[in-house]
């Protein structure tokens, strides 16, 4: 029976092991070094806010693995040895494959700043990170402020958290606006906004210079680049952004970039071995998409994808429209197709900016400037339907038509207060004006 | 969690502290329960009225300032910051406190109601006498201990009610719904049924106590002999309360069910589901959301529903007698008529419904028939008098001890904080039972899961009161349609994607099984959704 072994038991792993299991009964093996089970990555904040319990982001109960047959080992590969077939994991132990997919995701970002490895310096990725920020800043006694670096969705939500125990937080961001490098600036201000109401001590447009130690290797503060302002602290978040986890392939052979190469078929240059996940880097990005996409749900596509070619139906990872989703600190965020931002967007793409008064919600919808096609959404505090905006995407719909149809979209709960007529009648008035 | 240290102190950290208006809010309602717990020691309040006030108000303004310190000075938003740090939320020391404290009450209050000093042959003493002026000036009567529990109730929903609309104050869904319960509690539980009492002082009339909100067989003392001895001497009023009992079980609940799901009782009307809501409501993540407790879950239920289906046709049957010329409807014709409803509602699930069956839904359902028509048939090939076996009083006792005292006085509301709000609404409530039969077959109301926005974090299956693995469905792209779905909405409030949306819709792929998961490509979603 061919042996399917996975490294790897995130989104991406575990969605390639369950369509194997459903569409044939080869043996698979899922490996971590992280955890036993398969937990929510993204639910980890809510652990240390008190929301939720370790066992509650466990997707699936621990039976489910037993009952699937998908064997589960718990340990740290340190080589692939892939002439033949094997891995040698830290331990000494050794495991032979027949195919092998490495689903091994991302770490957090370290740019080579002067004390970056000091204890009380962290990123928050894993499970262990979420262990360590336990250890770092369990209060507001033990740690009494802290600062984060990289303004990006990881560094908003660590701020979060947080301020949930009382801690004081410096939040340093590069950019002149909060992730500007995504979101057009309308967005990206209120949000700066939102962070400032709840008392986040917002930084923009500063680096981190160094990160400074007591007399025990302990951060005490950090300096910024810019002002040279030494802010005194117990804990220093590092945030800016994550990459593809994989030293231990250095020597392996298989073809690494930022990322492990793939083609679209999500193989390697090496036969048997493919990669998935935030983990994989595609020669070519897709349409508009980035070569490495550390998305959950881009991770779950492709395991479903690298399940089908293994199962004898060897088909090209081809996600549809864009989609993403996040949350900051109150405001959901959704997309849908694309909503670049002022420096990032392209001549032919023009934005219609809408605004709430209230200042916690807001729309973005990126039209074609030369045939009014629309683009793609962006929609803060109103919930909308997936399903409406893939359609409409497909269709190639006008953003007049978008607009005018915005009723159907929404997905808020019901009984909450419409803003579709403010929003056409927002709409028209700046087509007039144009 | 090696490198963790457990922090040993007493007070705590935020977000487990209480902040200075919360603890006055504390003192504040334990002034006002230190007066029923005097009164219930026998201290003799003089001015009973004005300590009685006192005393309510104490815990009201105590329970809303406490609101107002844990949610007055932070921004509208979901905040369940260190719920499962707390102990009183996280089975912990104040946890179990608090359980054994409420159930230690309904104990008395079932079972030793004279501790709380019910005296029915003269003046009653203890908390119940504290409560006498405002009984006497609603219904005319002195108290009793039911009277003391339907106060202190509708004050829980009441003050809890503004505490949850605080919580949830930019959700208006969650707003309007708890409006509706504070409203049915007060209105239709607590103040009608007393001011009907006081029609009672006239010969012509003789009602029960008749909360009309409650239906049978929640309400499993409606067919009870003195009920409908009461009910059918108190001239046509009384009648048409009847009528409106029955139309309620089989007119009103089946139409607005079909339109609404079993929310607009469960979660927007009932009396123990508002009590679930509101004070319940800091438990609600307590629920067991394994799939073993749902497999005991239907089991359980379904089981009470046939012994109340059981009980109220042996109690109905026997009330009614032989003689046809006391009641045009006799035994003989309502057992006929029991049996030949009960085999056509089967005959029409099975015939429409039975691919929506799983086999152990099969199984019960064919077994609890069989059995029930055994029953019956038992009954007229023996002549025996003693229906279904045993006396339809025996059945009737023996349902009230354990169903209605234990099962959801008792254990329902006394474990809050151990099981969860909802225990008696998910294992227990025969009238959910049967709410939930036809939410699961016959209803427009369905959770929509938003395309592939899931990111599988597990807040809607934790914050679930009825154990409902939500997350299961929402991470498959399926629409969720579970039986016991009270549509209390709060997976969709804790959502932080905006994945589920509670709505009605049309009956044709109200599940959608086989949803895309939007963003893939199509044609790997036809494989992927390929049996």
């Amino acid at each position: 029976m061919e042996h399917i072994v996975i490294i790897g038991n995130g989104i991406s792993g575990v969605t390639a092991a369950r369509h194997i299991r459903k569409l044939s009964d080869k043996r698979i093996t899922i490996i971590s070094a992280e955890t036993d089970y398969f937990f929510s990555r993204t639910a980890l904040m809510y652990i240390y806010m008190g929301h939720m319990k370790y066992e509650h982001t466990k997707p699936y109960e621990d039976w489910f693995w037993k009952k699937n047959s998908i064997e589960l080992k718990r340990g740290f590969v340190k080589e692939v040895k892939h002439s033949e077939k094997k891995l040698l994991f830290s331990d000494g132990d050794i495991l032979s494959y027949d195919k092998l997919i490495l689903a091994v995701g991302s770490k957090s970002n370290k740019f080579g700043w002067p004390g970056q490895d000091l204890d009380g310096v962290q990123g928050l990725y894993s499970f262990q990170d979420l262990q360590n920020l336990e250890h770092n800043a369990p209060n507001n006694k033990i740690c009494r402020r802290a600062v984060i670096v990289g303004g990006g969705l990881i560094g908003i939500e660590l701020a979060e958290m947080l301020h949930t125990r009382g801690i004081p937080v410096t939040f340093l961001v590069r950019e002149s606006s909060f992730w500007n490098g995504v979101l057009p600036s309308g967005e990206s201000e209120m949000i700066n906004r939102h962070i400032k109401n709840h008392h986040i001590d917002l930084r923009l447009g500063v680096n981190l210079k160094e990160i400074l130690a007591d007399e025990n290797g302990k951060a005490r503060a950090v300096v910024v680049a810019e002002t040279g302002e030494e802010i005194p602290c117990q804990l220093v978040g590092l945030t800016a952004g994550v990459t593809p986890n994989i030293d231990f392939l250095k020597d392996s052979g298989i073809e690494l970039g930022r990322g492990i190469k793939v083609n679209r078929f999500l193989e390697t240059n090496v036969p048997d071995v493919y990669a998935i996940g935030d983990c994989a880097e595609q020669h070519q990005a897709i349409g508009n998409r980035r070569p490495i996409e550390a998305v959950w749900y881009t991770g779950r596509m492709m395991g479903e994808t690298v399940a089908q070619t293994l199962c004898g139906n060897r088909i090209e990872y081809n996600p549809g429209h864009w989609f993403n989703s996040a949350k900051f600190f109150d405001i959901e965020y959704q997309t849908y197709g694309w909503v670049n931002s002022d420096n990032r967007k392209p001549d032919y793409e023009e934005h219609f900016h809408w605004l709430h008064p209230d200042d916690t919600k807001c729309i973005t919808v990126a039209t074609h400037r030369d045939n009014g096609t629309f683009l793609g959404i962006n929609t803060f505090g109103i919930r909308m339907r997936h399903e409406v905006f893939d359609k409409w995407l497909t269709e190639e719909r006008s953003t007049d038509y978008v607009i005018e149809h915005l009723r159907k979209a929404n997905f808020d709960p019901e009984f909450y207060k419409t803003f579709e007529k403010d929003i056409i009648s927002a709409y028209s008035n700046q087509t007039v004006n144009a | 969690m090696d490198r963790i240290q457990r922090n040993m102190s007493l007070t705590g950290e935020p977000p487990k502290t209480l902040n200075t208006t919360q603890k006055i809010a504390t003192l504040w309602g334990m002034i006002g329960l230190a007066i029923l717990l005097l009164a219930g020691f026998n201290l003799d309040f003089p001015n009973k009225g004005i300590w009685l006030v006192v005393s309510l108000l104490s815990i009201t303004g105590g329970i809303i300032l406490f609101a107002k310190g844990a949610y007055g000075n932070e921004l509208e938003g979901i905040k369940n910051h260190g719920v499962w740090f707390k102990s009183v939320s996280s089975r912990g020391f104040w946890g179990w406190i608090s359980g054994i404290a409420l159930t230690g009450f309904y104990v008395i209050l079932y079972f030793y109601a004279e501790f709380l000093g019910l005296n029915a042959n003269g003046e009653n003493t203890g908390v119940i006498a504290l409560f006498d002026p405002l009984s006497r000036i609603l219904s005319g009567n002195p108290a009793s201990q039911w009277f003391v529990y339907g106060t202190l109730y509708t004050i829980a929903i009441f003050a809890f009610g503004i505490k949850f609309i605080w919580k949830y104050r930019h959700n208006r869904y969650e707003r309007i719904r708890t409006m509706s319960v504070m409203f049915f509690q007060t209105a239709f539980a607590f103040l009608i049924p007393e001011f009907m009492a006081r029609l009672n002082a006239s010969e012509a009339y003789n009602l029960p106590y008749y909360d009309l909100k409650s239906v049978w067989p929640l309400n499993y003392y409606l067919f009870d002999s003195y009920s409908l001895d009461g009910l059918l001497s108190s001239g046509n009023l009384g009648l048409y309360m009847l009528i409106f009992g029955v139309a309620s079980i089989f007119i009103i609940t089946p139409i607005l069910t079909f339109k609404y799901g079993k929310r607009w009782y469960c979660s927007w009307v009932c009396g123990c589901g508002g009590l679930a809501e509101t004070a319940g409501d800091p438990f609600r993540h307590l629920s067991d959301k394994s799939t073993f407790a749902w497999k005991v879950e239907r089991w359980v239920i379904h089981s009470v529903l046939v012994f109340a289906l059981v009980m109220t046709t042996a109690l109905v049957s026997t009330y009614l007698g032989n003689d046809p010329n006391a009641y045009w409807l006799t035994k003989d014709v309502f057992l006929i008529g029991v049996g030949v409803f009960l085999t056509l509602l089967f005959a029409a699930i099975w015939f429409f419904k039975r691919d929506a069956l799983k086999k152990d839904a099969r199984y019960g359902a064919i077994s609890y028939f069989v059995i029930i028509i055994a029953l019956l048939g038992i009954h007229y090939g023996s002549g025996n008098d003693n229906i279904f076996l045993f006396e339809a009083s025996t059945l009737r006792q023996w349902y009230g001890f354990l169903i209605g005292a234990i099962f959801s006085g008792v254990i329902g509301t006394g474990f809050y904080p151990i099981f969860g709000s909802r225990v008696w609404c998910r294992f227990g409530c025969p009238m959910a039972a049967i709410l939930g039969i036809q939410q699961r077959l016959f209803s427009r109301f369905r959770i929509t899961t938003n395309g592939g926005q899931c990111i599988s974090c597990g807040n809607c299956s934790t914050y679930c009161e009825m154990g409902i693995d939500v997350r299961a469905y929402a991470q498959k792209g399926e629409n969720i349609v579970r039986a016991s779905c009270v549509g209390c909405g709060i997976c969709s409030a804790v959502c932080p994607r905006g994945v589920l949306k509670l709505e009605n819709g049309p009956m044709d792929d109200r599940i959608d099984a086989n949803q895309v998961l939007l963003g893939n490509d199509v044609d790997l979603m036809t494989l992927v959704n390929k049996k």
